[in-house]
């Protein structure tokens, strides 16, 4: 079976620093892959590239079996079928939690306003907000925000959904509730790639965990694997400063 | 206190004004009122022709303004001479006098005797002007569109917007929102510019007063066009600070 996602061997440098040294990586359909890592091993730009918002250096990423980093390519299609979610939240400031969720399915997909908006609601009513679809970004709390982040991302029915450290800039109090929303999609069978500094969500919604180190995936493997009886030397490390943290 | 402080203060400067040796003088050129009567019903009439170009202007410039934007900030290499000859234009057209620009588009374009171009003063004024204030304001959307954050636009590709919707749906709208105010502002300074046309000729009101000023050494009829300007400009100003407050709450 063809993996929903899938990169072969991608490079991305930073002018003269090297970010991504050669990536392999598959998503099977409703899996869910999480990638751990320190601050700065590349997992961000890793998402990036794959949502085509930067362009790899050399390598393939692969979107249902088909090419998508080729230059003949319209990155623009690709992205219709992926959603991204980052850590900052991004919601367009301008427009309501509702707008915000409708602006993709209305512009890029053509939808009908009244299917948009009844999809739109839907998805913000699953996610606990329902009476709070015109409130502006501004009047939200974090946690809130990005549950509409996800809302937004899902409302174009993507084959697959980025989640770029979706918690990171969350109050501690905050984590769960969207961390509650990812667990949901995981049930639903969402395909997603998870880029995490969450452990023990890695550890009880992923099918599969990708340590990454300085822009190689060092060790991979089943989350109980990875996480009771590393491997590498590094992924030792990197978990026994976590655990130092009370991260883990 | 402020309030006593304020009469006070008035009361010393008009008190110096009204008791210097040349006051009586000053009176009678400047502020007459049966010369104010008088030129009135003219001065207003010119106004009018202000009133309307202003208008005009005013429309042309925002869009003008925004494509040199749009042009300046554009990516695709195919549009590199769009880009240069944006830069061009801005950086000509806010280098020179406003007065300057009058003049050669004034002056200029009807000496090259083409056919199909304007001749009338007033077309061409408002052309000068156009082109003179869509530079400035060209550059206040170019810092709004800048001043939004990339991860903005990240996001809107990211759900599958295309560049051009981008801008038009998650851009610009926040771009234009934090510039208002300074768009405003550029447009208090032109509507008092619509002034410089008079020295292409047209009979707007800051000319017909010194038509009426020079014809009787009376300058009543330039304080009421003084009057009439600011009885535009003061209420744009105050609805700039007006913007301004709720803004900044």
């Amino acid at each position: 079976m063809t993996a929903v996602l899938e990169l072969r061997g991608v490079t991305k440098a930073y002018g003269d620093r090297p970010v991504l040294r050669g990536i392999d990586l598959a998503v099977a359909e409703h899996a869910a892959v999480a990638v751990i890592g320190a601050s700065g091993s590349g997992k961000s730009t890793l998402l990036r590239c794959i949502d085509l918002l930067e362009e790899i250096d050399d390598g393939d990423v692969l979107l249902d079996g088909a090419v998508v980093t080729d230059p003949s390519v319209d990155p623009v299609a690709v992205r219709r079928r992926l959603g991204m979610v980052f850590q900052a939240f991004n919601l367009f400031p301008h427009l309501t939690a509702l707008q915000n969720v409708m602006l993709a399915p209305r512009r890029a997909h053509g939808a009908a306003r009244d299917a948009a908006e009844t999809h739109a609601r839907e998805l913000l009513a699953r996610f606990g907000l329902a009476g709070r679809e015109d409130e502006h970004p501004d009047r939200l709390s974090g946690g809130q925000q990005q549950r509409v982040a996800i809302a937004r991302a899902l409302a174009t029915r993507p084959r697959a959904l980025l989640l770029d450290e979706v918690t990171s800039a969350l109050d501690p109090e905050l984590v769960g509730e969207v961390l509650a929303v990812v667990r949901e999609l995981k049930a639903d069978g969402m395909t997603m790639l998870i880029a995490t500094h969450e452990m023990s969500f890695a550890r009880e919604v992923a099918d599969e965990v990708c340590f990454l180190h300085e822009g190689l995936i060092l060790e991979r493997g089943a989350p109980e694997r990875i996480f009771t009886a590393p491997e590498r030397p590094e992924t030792q490390r990197f978990l026994r400063r976590l655990l130092e943290a009370g991260r883990l | 206190m402020s309030a006593v402080s304020t009469v006070v203060v008035l009361g010393l400067l008009v008190g110096v004004v009204v008791t210097s040796e040349g006051w009586p003088n000053v009176r009678e050129t400047f502020f007459d009122w049966d010369d104010f009567v008088d030129s009135f019903p003219a001065v207003l009439d010119g106004f009018w022709l202000d009133v309307k170009l202003f208008v005009i202007v005013e429309a042309a410039v925002l869009v003008l303004g925004l494509v040199i934007a749009l042009a300046r900030i554009s990516r695709a290499p195919a549009l590199f001479p769009l880009r240069l000859l944006s830069a061009v234009f801005v950086d000509v057209l806010r280098g020179i006098p406003t007065i300057l620009v009058v003049y050669l588009i004034g002056f200029g374009i009807p000496a090259l005797m083409l056919s199909g171009m304007p001749t009338d003063p007033v077309v061409l004024g408002g052309i000068a002007l156009t082109l003179a204030y869509s530079a400035y304001v060209g550059e206040v959307y170019r810092a709004g569109i800048e001043s939004v954050h990339p991860s903005q636009r990240a996001a809107a590709l990211a759900v599958g917007l295309t560049e051009a919707q981008t801008t038009r749906f998650v851009v610009l709208p926040q771009a234009i929102r934090r510039v208002a105010p300074p768009l405003l502002n550029d447009f208090i300074s032109l509507q008092k510019d619509v002034a410089l046309v008079s020295i292409l000729g047209p009979l707007e009101a800051f000319r017909v007063a010194q038509i009426e000023a020079s014809s009787n050494f009376i300058y009543t009829p330039l304080v009421a066009a003084a009057l009439l300007y600011l009885c535009v400009t003061v209420p744009l100003a105050r609805l700039l600070d007006h913007w301004e407050r709720r803004r900044r709450r």
